[in-house]
């Protein structure tokens, strides 16, 4: 069942009947060539990818919850390839470039809408290190544009450009950045992988992982057992609960991060914009709500809720920046589970078990990784091989200390990121 | 969140700084090896429930703290010098 404008339009004169469910509700086989352990983004995209690009659909995704229930339907849907580091910048370049082609691929509308992401300068220093940035943006073959103060107050005309303490000396305009409707995303790539085979179980949440002679055969779940010939873990914030019950110690700590969305407005924010300073960032939905959030509470956390000091941090950042948004209500927040890594980048890599592949460590950024992040695993899987833009994420990066991405560059430990 | 510190009684979550997980009290042995430097250093058990950490009272007496505590319902359980459990 494809979508078009004309399907919608005769659907609206039918009364909206035509519309059926857009992926299965399949019971488990007993066996498939791949499972994957988590039906989140990344999860559905690898799937989708695996059987889009290798052929391989004896695919099942398994999923405690529901399909779009975690994080991919949780988070402030910015999407960028404004990174710096190698390693990271081919990375989320590559993964760009697929979203800007999701559209067309998915036949499903996910909204992406390259707006303009601003990341504002508050200091000589810091409009040096933007230009680095920028510099390091194109060279990868991205855009980037270094905005003098004036510049800026073209496309931000509301901020407080003389804040006592941070005035705005410019920003670094990465034109391509945006956001995308982030619940279509996991729809789009369920549906994309539903049509090609692939099996999606939901409320089917893994007991255990089956492995003998340092080989995986399958898995244990609250559905029965499923063997398999290779089991890929994309479990996000509970990665450590998955990798434990192959017998691992992973390098993720989980942490709460808090994003906040206000009533719907009017049109008032036309970019996504970020303030370092204070560790803020906000956009505009297009249903109108402010979607903003900031730093994480800064310790381990599985309670999918945060504290009153960070939301109070953030509003402060928000009153600091744009003191015009002081009467906008906040409707509601939430606080996702971040799968923290040392380095604060991600891994995508096998692991001493056979047949056992993990993917992890997203931080607070693993929405715009989606794309990329299912290209890249499932090649990993298909064909044993790193693929190129995601070559660097490797596990044995902090037990080597050789290839670490330190992209903020406060250093390789847990509570530094 | 409120943690009580030993010295200082009940205080705000803002006077305390989070290191991590009370598994860093574990330090190996010198010549333990890269294997277990690796697990110490980077790898967490990272549990779903009852766990162990390390804060510091940065705005109060600056004492090392071990704090039990659920990190699915944030309820604490105890709280105890890094000191003491350490000696």
């Amino acid at each position: 069942m494809g979508y078009s404008g004309l399907r919608v339009f005769a659907e609206g004169l039918t009364g909206n009947k035509g519309w059926r469910p857009v992926w299965r509700d399949p019971t488990p086989k007993a066996e498939y060539d791949v499972i994957i352990i988590g039906g989140g983004g990344h999860g559905l995209s690898t799937a989708y990818y695996l059987a889009k690009n290798h052929g391989i659909t004896n695919v099942a995704v398994l999923e405690k919850g529901y399909i779009g229930g975690g994080n991919v339907g949780r988070n402030t849907t910015i999407v960028r390839a404004n990174y710096f580091l190698p390693g990271n910048s081919e990375f989320y370049s590559h993964s760009l470039k697929l979203w800007e082609k999701l559209e067309t691929d998915l036949n499903y509308n996910v909204m992406h809408s390259q707006r303009g992401l601003i990341n504002l300068f508050h200091s000589d220093g810091q409009r040096d290190a933007f230009a680095r940035r920028g510099n390091a943006m194109i060279n990868q073959g991205d855009d980037a544009v270094l905005l003098d103060r004036e510049g800026v107050r073209q496309y931000l005309p509301y901020l407080d450009f003389d804040n006592i303490r941070f005035p705005v000396y410019g920003g670094l305009l990465h034109p391509r950045g945006g956001t995308a409707r982030h619940d279509a995303v996991a729809w789009g790539y369920a549906r994309g992988a539903d049509r090609r085979g692939v099996d999606l179980i939901q409320n089917c949440e893994v007991t255990g992982i089956d492995i003998e002679n340092g080989k995986v055969r399958g898995v244990q779940t609250t559905r029965g057992p499923i063997r398999a010939k290779k089991v890929a873990m994309v479990a996000a914030g509970r990665s450590g609960q998955v990798a434990a019950m192959a017998g691992m110690r992973i390098p993720v700590e989980s942490h709460i991060l808090q994003a906040f969305v206000t009533e719907g407005l009017k049109p008032v924010i036309d970019h996504v914009v970020s303030f370092g300073m204070g560790h803020f960032y906000i956009s505009q939905s297009d249903k109108g709500g402010l979607v903003f959030g900031g730093d994480l509470d800064f310790y381990s956390s599985y309670a999918a809720r945060g504290n009153l000091p960070m939301a109070e941090h953030v509003m402060e950042a928000a009153m600091t920046l744009m003191p015009m948004i002081g009467k906008a209500r906040v409707l509601r927040s939430w606080g996702g589970i971040m799968d923290m890594s040392p380095d604060g980048s991600p891994i995508i890599d096998k692991t001493d078990i056979e047949g056992l592949l993990l993917n992890c460590g997203w931080n607070y950024g693993g929405f715009k990784a989606v794309p990329g992040s299912g290209f890249s695993f499932a090649h990993l899987i298909a064909t044993g091989n790193h693929h190129e833009p995601a070559a660097r994420f490797r596990l044995d990066r902090f037990r080597t200390g050789r290839g670490i991405m330190d992209e903020e560059g406060t250093g390789s430990q847990h509570n530094l990121h | 969140m409120r943690l009580t510190c030993p010295h200082c009684g009940e205080r705000d979550r803002r006077e305390f700084y989070y290191a991590g997980s009370a598994e860093q009290l574990q330090r190996p042995a010198r010549d333990a090896g890269e294997g277990a430097w690796n697990d110490y250093l980077h790898n967490r058990d990272n549990p779903a429930g009852d766990t162990r950490d390390l804060w510091y009272h940065e705005s109060g007496c600056g004492a090392w703290l071990v704090v039990s505590r659920n990190t699915v319902t944030h309820a604490i359980a105890s709280i105890e010098l890094a000191a003491e459990v350490k000696r």
